[in-house]
């Protein structure tokens, strides 16, 4: 697979090699330098020229295809919520040429069976590449490793305990050390248990007020600040996973200042969204890490802007309808993301100028790309054809025509979004078109 | 070309809510302004004057059903809706369950469908979860009220503690009003500080620091952890202390003793004058001493009477879209 560097793969069902010529749309590749208005020629799936524009198209946009490196595909165990058919569809609706699917799944994605299933899975139903990460510990359990170099061997490409925190510092340390025999880094999902216990939202004036079970924003730094502690002194890289709260951030950048290997991603809800909008008791707007305050969400905004956060990530996590049908407190946290991300994250931040376009590119592809070793897709001759395709005045409104995902735990059903995936090619075969 | 999709779509009406009339519902203080607190208070002064007669009985809501769904143990909230229904005349039918619909075999939305098909006019809610009376409001076509949803509102006590301050004091605006003790896990607090607020009097919060959760303030109330700080107040209302949160292990407090020393209501504490309400179930000894919850400056037994009249005027503003009063009845929180 063009993508995949080193044993880490990314696997898709095998289709025909596209030809196409994508004419007069503005070409923007920050990797490559490139905002130009040119014909886009594509031979076998491959890039074979760039031309400039006879005719250009004002509203087409043509970005490299996204990279999600964080997507719950749900399979196996929960195939009624999401599978890698429907969860890959959805991706390159999206806009997205490669996914990165976590392992708390059921059974656990801790043993090459599981992985060997899933990779088999991949190669005949995955519509878009698609790669996987392992537990870091046995059935997410917290308390043994996973067989992590066969593992990596096998294909995952890396390890995260996605879901729940891995608690023990001693157990993380020995995590950090053995995943280098792996030649994989460590995701985390940063989350001190005691201080987020009975939480469901972010701890401020909204819970005080509403009266449900606060989740303080140092439940997630105090354990990136540990985790940056551990992977100095093992001299170890480190992924934090859907960042949320300011503290966070500024752990993460002043780690970075030290010189520590760590990166972060943040997700589009994090980004659009505070604590405000728990009012309405939407359980589409209950996720794990919660919504925070406007200041978080500030943070995070310059997070990204500044490089500190170098990935955006959708955390797409489909649910039952009945399951996400209940009271607030009861119902499951996660929401869906990957056929909307582009969209909300353009109406919302670039249209408003809070976000720069080539920014807003930059870490939906090279930068997901570069933190898990997978060749940053590009818009360069003699390269793979992996291709978004946007109209970037068409409006259009969340779950008006259903959603390719088999969950609709959408937060933003409804909403009318500017911006709308036209065309996907993921790795030179046309995954999507409009 | 691949599929265009993998399988059958979500037809977009299974994903917005149904459009259908809008009903007014009391869900929370916060959808209340202070024009429908005002003619709700002023209805259920003239229901007061009702209760005097001999025949106390209204014809009001003759031919109306009230469907009351008790989800947690009470008896003052269940009787007082109950009896407030019966009053206006209105057919009721109760019915009592435990447990969250989370550990139930059959879900809230499908009780709610299941009591729908009655055609209730009205549906008065307790449950254990916040936002029990929104999921209601969403499946079944009837006026909504929340009788204490987790810990979240109770606006049907901050109504009826707000008429009985009002009663006793001629007034809301200006008065100062110390809630004492649990802020943290109690809707009665949440509801009684905004309401209270809302009318323009005073609040301050007191309590150990675990119990008063962080942030309140922005709901325009201050915070102290002194119980001195009681000593300023017109009216002392004091929380109930749950027991289960202090047991070994809670580390709310450390221990029953040394919360009922700190911050326990005593007369010793009270300045002369002070009024002294509870919401009840009060544990004697605990939060409030016997001889407190039992002086002439105690109010709680008013609370109670309030309480009724209070609920018929709720229910009959529901029902009738609003009184005589000249406010605009659409402000009562409207859930599509």
């Amino acid at each position: 697979m063009a993508l995949a560097t080193g044993s880490a793969g990314l696997w898709c069902k095998p289709t025909e090699a596209v030809d196409i010529v994508v004419a007069g749309a503005r070409v923007v590749d920050p990797l490559e330098g490139l905002d130009e208005v040119l014909d886009v020629t594509v031979e076998g799936g491959v890039i074979t020229s760039l031309e400039q524009a006879r005719a250009p198209r004002p509203r087409l946009l043509v970005t490299p295809g996204f990279v999600d490196p964080h997507v719950h595909l749900r399979a196996p165990g929960r195939e009624d919520e999401e599978d890698l058919a429907s969860g890959t569809a959805a991706a390159a609706a999206g806009g997205y040429c490669a996914i990165l699917a976590m392992p708390n799944t059921d059974p656990v994605v801790d043993s090459a069976a599981v992985l060997g299933a899933l990779i088999d899975d991949a190669k005949t139903n995955a519509q878009i590449p698609v790669g996987f990460f392992a537990s870091i510990t046995r059935d997410l359990a917290g308390e043994e490793l996973s067989d992590m170099v066969e593992l990596a061997e096998c294909g995952a490409v890396g390890f995260t305990d996605d879901g729940r925190p891995v608690r023990s510092a001693g157990l993380m340390r020995r995590a950090l050390q053995y995943s280098g025999a792996a030649g994989r880094s460590l995701s985390l999902h940063e989350e001190e248990p005691t201080l987020a216990s009975g939480g469901h939202m972010h701890e401020g004036a909204v819970s005080a007020e509403l009266g449900i079970g606060g989740w303080p924003s140092i439940a997630e730094s105090v354990m990136v600040e540990r985790d940056v502690a551990l992977a100095q002194y093992e001299s170890r890289p480190l992924h934090f996973m859907h960042l949320s709260a300011q503290e966070s951030v500024d752990a993460l950048r002043r780690a970075r200042e030290l010189g520590v290997e760590a990166s972060g991603e943040v997700s589009p809800h994090h980004l659009c969204l505070t604590d405000e909008a728990v009012r309405s008791l939407d359980t589409n707007l209950k996720m794990n890490p919660p919504l925070g305050a406007e200041a978080d969400r500030q943070a995070l905004l310059e997070g990204v802007r500044d490089g500190t956060i170098e990935a955006i990530a959708t955390d797409h996590a489909p649910h039952a309808l009945h399951e996400k049908e209940l009271p607030f407190e009861e119902a499951p946290f996660g929401v869906t993301g990957l056929e909307t991300a582009f969209s909300v994250l353009y109406s919302r931040l670039v249209m408003t100028g809070a976000l720069g376009l080539g920014v807003l590119i930059e870490r939906m592809t090279s930068g997901p790309a570069r933190i898990f070793g997978l060749a940053p897709p590009r818009i360069a001759v003699g390269q793979p054809a992996n291709l978004t395709l946007i109209d970037v005045e068409r409006q259009w409104v969340v779950g008006e025509d259903g959603f390719r995902s088999r969950s609709a735990n959408s937060w933003l059903i409804g909403e009318e979004l500017t911006g709308c995936i036209v065309m996907t090619i993921a790795d030179g075969r046309l995954a999507y078109a409009a | 070309m691949p599929e265009k999709t993998v399988q059958q779509p979500l037809m977009r009406d299974e994903l917005l809510p149904p459009s259908r009339a809008r009903r007014r519902h009391l869900i929370s203080i916060a959808d209340l302004g202070r024009p429908d607190i005002e003619r709700l208070l002023g209805l259920a002064r003239t229901f007061a004057t009702s209760l005097d007669r001999d025949v106390k009985k209204l014809p009001t809501l003759r031919g109306r059903t009230v469907v009351s769904m008790f989800y947690e143990p009470s008896t003052r909230t269940s009787t007082s809706f109950e009896l407030a229904a019966k009053r206006l005349s209105a057919d009721v039918m109760s019915i009592r369950a435990s447990g969250s619909s989370a550990d139930k075999g059959e879900s809230l939305k499908d009780t709610a469908l299941t009591l729908g098909a009655y055609d209730p006019d009205i549906v008065v809610i307790r449950h254990t979860s916040i936002g029990a009376p929104d999921v209601v409001a969403r499946h079944v076509d009837a006026h909504v009220v929340n009788a204490g949803d987790g810990k979240r509102q109770h606006p049907t006590q901050a109504l009826l503690d707000l008429f009985t301050i009002d009663e006793e004091f001629g007034g809301v605006d200006g008065i100062h009003v110390a809630i004492v003790g649990d802020v943290l896990h109690s809707r009665v607090a949440r509801s009684n500080i905004q309401a209270l607020v809302l009318m323009g009097a005073h609040v301050t919060l007191v309590g150990p620091p675990t119990l008063i959760p962080r942030g309140i303030e922005a709901l325009g109330c201050e915070v102290s952890h002194d119980i001195n700080a009681i000593r300023d107040a017109d009216v002392v209302y004091v929380l109930r202390m749950q027991r289960e949160r202090m047991e070994a292990g809670a580390n709310f407090v450390p221990s029953l003793r040394e919360y009922t020393a700190r911050w326990g209501v005593s007369a010793e504490r009270l300045t002369k004058g002070q009024r002294v309400m509870h919401p009840g179930p009060m544990n004697r000894g605990v939060e409030i001493t016997p001889d407190v919850a039992d002086a002439a400056e105690s109010l709680i037994q008013r609370q109670v009477r309030s309480g009724l009249v209070v609920r018929m005027a709720v229910l009959y503003d529901l029902v009738t879209g609003g009184p005589v009063s000249a406010v605009a009845p659409a402000t009562i929180r409207e859930v599509a």
